[in-house]
């Protein structure tokens, strides 16, 4: 029964070697399939991973015409150079906030969205606010952004105009640095809930009917099994989608937030991507190696708080990513 | 018996107070999109007086005669739509090409592959490296700055390869090594038809992605004849940059404010087209690659 360490090298092949040998069989036998795979991997390294490796000029003061590889080491200059900048104290808190408050209303609301429409009893009008609010996910964020200063116009948009009928005055600039956090997440909200409410709907199909029959007899109300059998029911998949969001707390996407952007509000608009942008790109002044400790920092810290944020979940609830 | 009665009175409440969210929700969302197309069928006047509601104010079709004059519009109509079709094609090609063996169960070093594609979606270079890689390319300024660097999404990668490997049985893979089929053959005698609606789903996702996206053509091009239509978008919607030239209006300064205006309308409405024609179809796809790619591969 027991296998004495003399006893399993006596024997011709140990399990591990065997297992070696049959992979090496069988990675030979489909050899076709490492031909078809080539050509993702190639560009897997050109693509993604030669660019990790250009993330050194961080710690370099980038030379234009010796390139990455010729360029001075000097080690983490650009990194304090950011942190003792004064910028740092207003970029990175702009982007923990902004991206905290899309986490905060862009969370909850697709999922009450989904626990409401799977109430409906009627097909064919669920179909139809389906439907409808699915709509907004396919606007391009510059179409969004450009519905948005046609609409909140203060002269001519819908809601300007409708403002001015109601409360006698002009509205307030929503654009400026007071409504600007309001305005891009709750756009955001607007655009993207019908879509998220997807993932919860098909969780919440998987229900066993019988449940509900069973707390409807047991004199449940329909909010009460709501609580009690939906709720629980698209807890994993809402867990699984917080983990995923947390990895990007301390980023804001580029597109959007550069798109909103003027001179009224760049105080709380100014994030980390648009900042990086600003300090790579601009011609003249650009300034690559700078640009790319930022953004290499912002990245980490992102990898970071998943890996955290993971690792708790799967203490806790057992649901993790990897 | 007496919960019996009393229970669909506390329902009856729950479904008034969810129907009028419900209502509410779907309010809010419609509402804007209508305005919006009520707006670009309506006069210039009647634009900038903001007297449209949801109806056209007079109705006409100037808007859109103005978008179709406009040049660069149309240029950058083409070429988004050059980069679509031409970025979708490879993007599948490349994606199946990854998805294929990797849905193989058991292939030695299967997990390396994967664990290469996942790194990807958590770490990258960065803005900067990724400019440098494509200068020393020779690549800036190229369609193939806005077809390759983007040629696999991890997560389309993985829609495909749990579709292969949930709907595709693996015996008929075995069957078909012992008829003397080698891979190469089942990838394109088999595995492809039968992948039809996830190749669909797919080719969706990314054919939207490009159609809406502006980042790597704001990064990557500057030769005005290449941008893309999201661009050329940018500087009448956002930058509110309007060739006055172009718009072959009267000289009158409040007709040519509103005729501008109208003019943002009608291209909001013509940008979107090709998606608003797909998506009755595009909806129900996009809907099924959700659903795939939500079951843990």
């Amino acid at each position: 029964m027991n296998s004495t360490p003399a006893k399993s090298a006596a024997r011709p092949l140990t399990l591990k070697q065997r297992q070696r040998i049959s992979r090496h069989k069988l990675a030979r036998r489909y050899w076709r399939m490492y031909v078809l795979l080539a050509l993702p991997i190639l560009y897997l390294l050109i693509f993604k991973y030669y660019p990790m490796f250009g993330v050194q000029i961080a710690f370099r003061k980038f030379d234009p015409v010796g390139g990455i590889w010729n360029s001075e080491w000097v080690g983490w200059h650009y990194f304090e150079k950011f942190f003792t900048s004064s910028k740092f104290k207003r970029v990175v808190p702009n982007t923990i906030i902004l991206s905290l408050y899309s986490l905060a209303a862009g969370f909850p609301v697709p999922i009450m969205l989904a626990l409401a429409l799977n109430t409906v009893r009627n097909e064919r009008i669920k179909k139809l606010i389906q439907t409808i609010t699915y709509v907004p996910h396919f606007i391009s964020v510059v179409v969004l952004v450009g519905i948005l200063y046609q609409v909140f116009n203060v002269r001519s948009g819908l809601v300007g105009v409708a403002y001015n009928a109601v409360f006698g005055k002009n509205m307030p600039d929503l654009f400026g640095k007071n409504y600007f956090r309001h305005i891009y997440v709750w756009s955001g909200v607007w655009q993207s809930m019908g879509w998220s409410s997807i993932i919860y709907m098909a969780a919440l199909s998987s229900v066993d009917q019988e449940l509900h029959e069973a707390a409807q007899i047991d004199g449940a109300s329909r909010f009460q099994r709501v609580l009690h059998i939906d709720l629980p029911t698209i807890l994993p998949t809402a867990v699984i989608l917080l983990i995923m969001n947390s990895g990007n707390v301390m980023s804001v996407g580029f597109e959007k937030v550069y798109l909103m952007q003027n001179s009224l509000n760049n105080r709380v608009s100014e994030v980390i991507s648009t900042y990086t942008y600003k300090i790579g790109m601009t011609a003249g002044t650009s300034d690559f190696s700078y640009s790319t400790a930022i953004g290499l920092f912002n990245s980490v810290i992102n990898l970071i708080i998943l890996t955290l944020v993971n690792t708790v979940s799967k203490k806790i609830s057992s649901t993790s990513l990897w | 018996m007496a919960t019996k009665v009393k229970t669909p009175l506390d329902d009856k409440i729950y479904y008034i107070v969810t129907g009028v969210i419900l209502f509410l929700i779907t309010v809010i969302v419609l509402l804007p999109l209508v305005n919006v197309v009520a707006n670009s069928f309506s006069e210039p006047a009647a634009v900038i007086a903001g007297r449209v509601k949801f109806w056209p104010v007079n109705f006409s079709l100037r808007g859109y005669e103005a978008v179709f004059e406009y040049k660069s519009v149309m240029v950058g109509y083409r070429n988004s739509f050059v980069y679509m079709f031409l970025g979708t094609f490879i993007n599948l090609i490349m994606t199946m090409l990854a998805a294929y063996p990797l849905a193989k169960p058991n292939l030695p070093y299967k997990n390396t592959v994967m664990m290469l594609f996942t790194f990807t979606m958590f770490f990258g270079g960065g803005m900067i490296p990724n400019y440098l890689l494509l200068r020393d390319l020779k690549m800036l300024n190229t369609v193939w700055s806005m077809v390759i660097p983007g040629a696999i999404s991890t997560y389309n990668m993985i829609i495909m390869r749990t579709f292969i490997q949930n709907s595709i049985p693996n015996e008929l893979a075995e069957a078909a090594e012992i008829d003397g089929c080698n891979e190469f053959f089942y990838l394109v005698r088999i595995v492809l038809p039968l992948s039809k609606a996830v190749i669909a789903v797919v080719a969706l996702y990314y054919a939207v992605g490009h159609w809406n996206t502006y980042f790597n053509a704001f990064l990557y091009l500057n030769d005005p004849d290449k941008k893309p239509l999201q661009l050329v978008l940018r500087e009448i919607l956002i930058l509110n940059s309007i060739n006055e030239e172009q718009l072959l209006m009267s000289d009158e300064n409040v007709a040519q404010q509103g005729m501008a205006d109208l003019l943002k309308y009608s291209i909001i409405i013509v940008a979107s087209l090709p998606v608003i024609i797909m998506y009755p179809f595009v909806q129900r796809y996009f809907v099924k690659g959700v659903m795939i790619g939500s079951v843990k591969g």
